[in-house]
C-alpha cells in the first residue's frame, strides 16, 4: 500500500506493507539517525516524534503514520545541538549506538518539562537503554541541557 | 615535558559525528542491493543433521542462495579473536552436520530482502539425530556423550591440557610455596564455594557485518568488531583462502565489551559473497545476540582462604570449573585470570597461593569475552571469601584489607611473578571508605521505613594488555600545513581510543589535538594491532604512538636541518618549527611539510611498534551502600563509590564515563542480570524483557576519583581502564547485603528471593 506523510517538515510518498513498522519505512527511506537495538520495544533506541511526541518507531506501523508529521534527529539538527554538545562535554555519548533515541526523547522532556529533577529526568527517559555509560554522566549532561536552555541558550 | 594535551577531558573526536546521527555505523554504510543473510539454526541442544531438504527454499522468490553443511568448507578454526597460536581450539565449522547448542546454524539462506530470506527459511525441511544433551557443566567432564568427538579437532597449543575425549578445553594448575602447610598453621580457614552466570554484554548494537567483492577479486568485510586483523585471519581460514584475499574494515562500532572480541557474525555474510559474488550482510537479531553469541563464561569457583587470628592472609588455594559451552572461544585463557588476576591482591601478607582450573565443554551456547574476562568471576569469588573472613575473624572488611592488600614494589608470584610496579590501591581503599562514609556507615543502619542501609567493599585488579603476546603498531606521517596523520589498528568501540592516542601523539609532537587526524581501522592500510581486548588500547598502542612520534620527530629535525643548511646536531624542533642553535634561524613545520611534497626531500612518515614484557595492573577499591526492604527482600544500590589507579589518566572524562558505566554493569550483575536456560537448553532469557539490564532508574549516584600512580612503562605514566572497573560491585554488594540481613549470597545474582529464603534459613 501507499502512505503519504511528512518527514522532516518535506512531503514523502512511500510503498509499504500492511505490517510495516515505521523504523523499517525509515531505514529504507534511507534516514540512518533512527537505529533498533531489539525486538520487543525495550531499548528506545529508535525514538522518533510522531505529531511532535516521542514514539518507538519499531513499535508504530508504517500505514498509521499517513497524513501525520514524522521527525526523526536529521530534522532536529539546530535544536539538537546544544544538547548534543552537553553530551559530548561529559564523553556520556560513547558508542553513540543510544544517542539518537535519547536526543530525541530528552528534546521532548525539555518541551513538557525543561525545569525536570534527576527523578524526573530519570523517569522520563527509563526506556532509553544504555549500555556504556552507566546513565550518570547522561544525566550530568541533560541537567546542565536544561540549565543551559532555561537562561535563553540554544533555542532553535 | 609539559603535560598539555594528555590529561585534559577533551571531547571524543567522533562525538559529534555521533550525536548528530551521522549514518556511521556498519549498517549504515552497507551499499544498496546487498544480500539479506539470515540463518536457520537448531532446535536441540546436540543433535546430527540426518537429512536436509533446501529444494523448495531455493525456489522461493528473491533466493540469491542457500548453504548447507554439504556446502560449506570443511577446515575447522576458532572464532575467538587472539593472537597467533591461538589458545582456542579449532573446533567450528562455518556450517557442521554435528550440532552442539541450540542455535548451532544449519543452513545460511541470502536474499534480495530480509522477508524473502524468512520466507525462504521456513521452506527448509530438516530431519535431526536427537543426541543427548550435556547442560550441566558439573557432569561435563569425562561424561560418555562427547561434545567434540570428532577426528579433525585440534588445539594448537596442546600445553593447555585439551583433551576433546574427555569434553575438555583446559585443565591446569600453578603454586608457589605449600599451599596445604600454610593452611594447616592458619587460626581460620573459609572454605566456600561461588558461582556466576553466562552474563550477556548487551552492547546495544547486536553483532553485524556485510562482505563484498572489491575490484581485485578480494573480499572486503565490513564489520562491527574489536578485532580486524584476527577477523581477517579468522574468516580467510574458515573460507580455506589465503589472508590476502581478506580485507577487514571496521567503522564506528556501537559498543563490544569483549563481545566483539570473537567473530561470531562474519564467516557467514563471507561465505554468501564467495559463492554468490554478491554483497551480503548479516545483522544479528537481539534474539540472536542473546542466545547465540559470545557471553562471560559461567563459573564455579572454591575458594579455600587461610589467615592467622591477627588477619594476616598466608594461604589461598582455588580452583575454577569453567564451561566454554559448544565451543571452545576464550576458554583456556579466561580461566587463567580468575585466578592470577584476584589473588595477587593480597601478595602482601600471602605465603601460598595454589591455582587450578578446568575448562569443559557443554551443549550451552559458546562462551566468550566479556569485559573483565575471567577476572570478574574470579575477583567476585575471592573478595567474597575475604570478606567472609573479615566477618569470621571479627573485623572490619576494610582494614583487613588495609593490611594486606599488594603494595607498590611487591613481587607478585600470582601474577606471573610480575612486580608491582605502580600500585596506589591502600590510596584507594582510604579514598573510596572516605566517599561512600564508611566509618560512620559500616556495617549497617535502620531507616524509620524499616528499610536497612548497609555497605560493604571490594578490590579489583587487571591487566594492561597480554604481556609477550600483545603487540599494536602506530603509523604516523607528517601532512600539509603542518598536521599530522595517524593511523592505528586499534579500534575505537565507543571507549574513544581514537581520541586518546591522538592526545598522546599531540602530547609527544607538542602540537594541538586538532593538528592530528586518526584513521582506523582498515587491514589494508592500518598498521599491525592485535585489536582493542585485554585494556590494551591505551597502554600497548599508546606506546607504540609514543614510539612512532619520537621517531617522526627525528625525521622533521633532519629534514628541518637540511633545508636550514645546519647540522643535525645543532637543530632543534619544538613543535612549530625546526631551529639552528648556531644561527637562531627557524623553519616552520608547515614548510617542512611543504618541502617534502617536492622533489629531492624524503617523505617523513615513521612506523613502531609497542608490546610489553609486563602488564602492569590498574586497581580499584569499590564501595557499595544498598537499601535492603527486609519485607520483599529488594536490594538497591543508593551509592557507589569507586576509586581507581589507572596510572596517569589520559582524559578524565572518558576514563571517568568508563568507570562509571563498567559500575553499573557490575552492579547489574550483582543483582539483575541472570541467564535462564530450560531443561531442553534453550535460552529463556533471549530478550532485554527477559534479561534485564539496569536502566536509568536502576543506577544509583555513582562517584568516581581516580588515585594515580606513575606507570613508567607506559605512555606518559598510563596504565588501563577499561575492564578493572566492572569488577567490584558484585562482592561490594554482596557484603553489603549480608552486613543488613545476614545473608551470604554466593550464587549471583542476589535476587529478593535469594534474600528472603536465605534470612528464613532456607537455601
Amino acid at each position: 500500500m501507499t502512505v503519504e506523510l511528512t518527514l522532516n517538515g518535506r512531503p514523502v510518498r512511500a510503498q509499504v506493507e500492511a505490517d510495516d513498522s515505521l523504523y523499517t519505512l525509515l531505514r529504507a527511506l534511507g534516514v540512518r539517525s533512527v537505529k533498533c537495538g531489539c525486538e520487543t520495544s525495550s531499548c528506545g533506541l529508535c525514538t522518533v516524534h510522531l505529531d511532535g511526541q516521542p514514539v518507538l518507531s519499531c513499535s508504530v506501523p508504517a500505514p498509521r503514520c499517513a497524513g501525520r508529521a514524522v521527525t526523526t534527529l536529521e530534522g532536529l539538527q539546530s535544536e539538537a545541538r546544544l544538547l548534543g554538545e552537553c553530551l559530548a562535554d561529559e564523553g556520556a555519548e560513547q558508542c553513540g549506538f543510544c544517542a539518537s533515541g535519547l536526543i530525541m526523547n530528552a528534546l521532548a522532556l525539555a518541551r513538557e518539562n525543561p525545569s525536570a529533577t534527576d527523578e524526573e529526568i530519570d523517569a522520563y527517559l527509563a526506556g532509553n537503554l544504555c549500555r556504556c555509560s552507566g546513565y550518570v554522566g547522561q544525566r550530568r549532561a541533560i541537567r546542565r541541557y536544561l540549565s543551559r536552555i532555561a537562561s535563553g541558550e540554544g533555542r532553535a | 615535558m609539559s603535560n598539555r594535551v594528555v590529561g585534559q577531558g577533551v571531547r571524543k573526536k567522533d562525538a559529534m559525528a555521533l550525536v548528530s546521527g551521522q549514518g556511521v555505523y556498519t549498517e549504515d554504510i552497507a551499499p544498496g542491493g546487498c544480500l539479506c543473510v539470515k540463518l536457520l539454526r537448531s532446535p536441540h541442544a546436540h543433535a546430527v543433521v540426518r537429512s536436509i531438504d533446501v529444494s523448495r527454499a531455493k525456489e522461493a522468490p528473491g533466493v540469491a542462495c542457500v548453504l548447507t553443511w554439504e556446502d560449506a568448507p570443511k577446515t575447522r578454526f576458532t572464532q575467538a579473536g587472539q593472537t597467533y597460536p591461538e589458545f582456542s581450539p579449532y573446533d567450528r565449522l562455518i556450517l557442521d552436520r554435528h550440532l552442539r547448542c541450540v542455535g548451532d546454524p544449519v543452513a545460511i539462506v541470502a536474499a534480495e530482502t530480509e522477508r524473502q530470506a524468512l520466507a525462504a527459511i521456513d521452506r527448509i525441511r530438516v530431519e535431526y539425530d536427537v543426541l543427548p544433551a550435556v547442560l550441566d557443566a558439573r557432569e561435563a567432564l569425562d561424561n560418555e556423550t562427547l561434545i567434540h568427538p570428532e577426528a579433525d579437532w585440534r588445539a594448537l597449543v596442546p600445553e593447555c591440557g585439551a583433551d576433546n575425549r574427555r569434553n575438555l578445553v583446559a585443565h591446569g594448575c600453578d603454586q608457589d610455596g605449600d599451599v596445604e602447610a600454610e593452611l594447616a598453621c592458619c587460626d581460620v580457614v573459609i572454605d566456600r564455594e561461588y558461582e556466576t552466570h553466562a552474563n550477556q554484554q548487551c552492547m546495544m548494537e547486536t553483532f553485524r557485518a556485510f562482505c563484498m567483492p572489491d575490484a581485485y577479486g578480494r573480499l572486503t568485510v565490513v564489520s562491527s568488531t574489536q578485532i580486524p586483523f584476527h577477523v581477517r585471519r579468522i574468516v580467510a581460514t574458515a573460507l580455506e583462502i589465503s589472508k590476502s584475499r581478506v580485507r577487514v574494515v571496521k567503522p564506528r562500532i556501537g559498543g563490544g565489551f569483549g563481545a566483539k572480541q570473537t567473530a561470531v557474525c562474519e564467516v557467514y555474510p563471507a561465505l554468501v559473497t564467495m559463492k554468490t559474488g554478491r554483497a551480503a550482510m548479516l545483522v544479528f537479531t537481539r534474539e540472536e545476540a542473546m542466545t547465540v553469541s559470545s557471553p562471560r563464561h559461567a563459573m564455579r569457583m572454591r575458594v579455600r582462604l587461610g589467615a592467622t587470628r591477627d588477619g594476616t592472609i598466608r594461604a589461598i588455594d582455588m580452583h575454577t570449573l569453567s564451561n566454554t559451552g559448544a565451543y571452545g572461544e576464550h576458554g583456556p585463557t579466561t580461566v587463567g585470570l580468575s585466578g592470577h588476576k584476584s589473588i595477587p591482591l593480597y601478595t602482601h601478607s600471602l605465603r601460598a597461593f595454589r591455582f587450578s582450573w578446568d575448562v569443559v565443554y557443554t551443549n550451552t551456547m559458546s562462551a566468550g569475552a566479556y569485559r573483565g574476562y575471567g577476572a570478574t568471576q574470579g575477583i567476585f569469588a575471592v573478595e567474597s571469601a575475604v570478606n567472609e573472613l573479615a566477618h569470621a575473624l571479627g573485623m572490619d572488611p576494610a582494614a583487613l584489607r588495609e593490611a594486606n592488600a599488594v603494595r607498590e614494589g611487591e613481587v607478585m608470584p600470582a601474577y606471573y611473578g610480575e612486580t608491582a610496579g605502580s600500585c596506589a590501591l591502600s590510596r584507594c581503599i582510604a579514598r573510596a571508605k572516605e566517599m561512600i562514609g564508611w566509618a560512620e556507615k559500616y556495617p549497617r543502619r535502620t531507616l524509620p521505613n524499616g528499610h536497612v542501609r548497609a555497605v560493604g567493599i571490594a578490590l579489583s585488579m587487571q591487566g594492561s594488555g597480554i604481556s609477550g603476546v600483545d603487540t599494536a603498531s602506530a603509523a604516523i606521517r607528517l601532512a600539509d600545513e603542518g598536521t599530522y596523520n595517524l593511523s592505528i589498528g586499534a579500534t575505537d568501540m565507543g571507549t574513544g581510543c581514537d581520541t586518546i592516542l591522538a592526545q598522546i601523539a599531540a602530547e609527544a609532537l607538542e602540537c594541538p589535538l586538532s593538528a592530528i587526524s586518526v584513521h582506523g581501522v582498515d587491514t589494508d592500510v592500518s598498521p599491525y594491532d592485535t585489536g582493542s581486548y585485554a585494556s590494551s588500547t591505551t597502554y600497548v598502542t599508546g606506546m607504540a604512538v609514543v614510539r612512532a612520534c619520537e621517531a617522526l620527530r627525528a625525521q622533521i629535525v633532519r629534514a628541518g636541518a637540511k633545508l636550514l643548511g645546519c647540522a643535525q646536531e645543532d637543530a632543534s624542533f619544538d613543535g612549530e618549527a625546526v631551529a639552528c642553535e648556531a644561527s637562531g634561524r627557524r623553519v616552520s613545520l608547515c614548510s617542512i611539510a611543504e618541502a617534502q611534497m617536492t622533489a629531492g626531500m624524503d617523505a617523513i612518515a615513521a612506523v613502531a611498534s609497542g608490546g610489553s614484557p609486563t602488564s602492569p595492573p590498574p586497581f580499584m577499591a569499590g564501595c557499595a551502600e544498598i537499601d535492603l526492604d527486609p519485607l520483599t527482600g529488594q536490594v538497591k544500590v543508593v551509592d557507589f563509590a569507586g576509586a581507581v589507579d589507572c596510572g596517569t589518566v589520559v582524559n578524565p572524562n572518558l576514563a571517568r564515563v568508563q568507570t562509571e558505566g563498567g559500575i553499573l554493569q557490575g552492579i547489574g550483575m550483582a543483582l539483575c542480570e541472570m541467564p535462564v536456560m530450560d531443561e531442553r537448553g534453550r535460552t529463556m532469557s533471549n530478550s532485554l524483557l527477559q534479561y534485564r539490564i539496569p536502566t536509568r532508574q536502576d543506577a544509583p549516584r555513582i562517584r568516581v576519583a581516580f588515585e594515580p600512580s606513575y606507570e613508567k612503562s607506559g605512555p606518559y605514566g598510563a596504565k588501563s581502564i577499561g575492564e578493572c572497573v566492572i569488577n567490584t560491585p558484585c562482592a561490594a554488594i554482596a557484603d553489603a547485603v549480608y552486613n543488613a540481613c545476614g545473608v551470604r549470597v554466593r550464587d549471583l545474582p542476589i535476587t529478593p528471593e535469594k534474600v528472603l529464603l536465605g534470612a528464613k534459613g532456607e537455601p
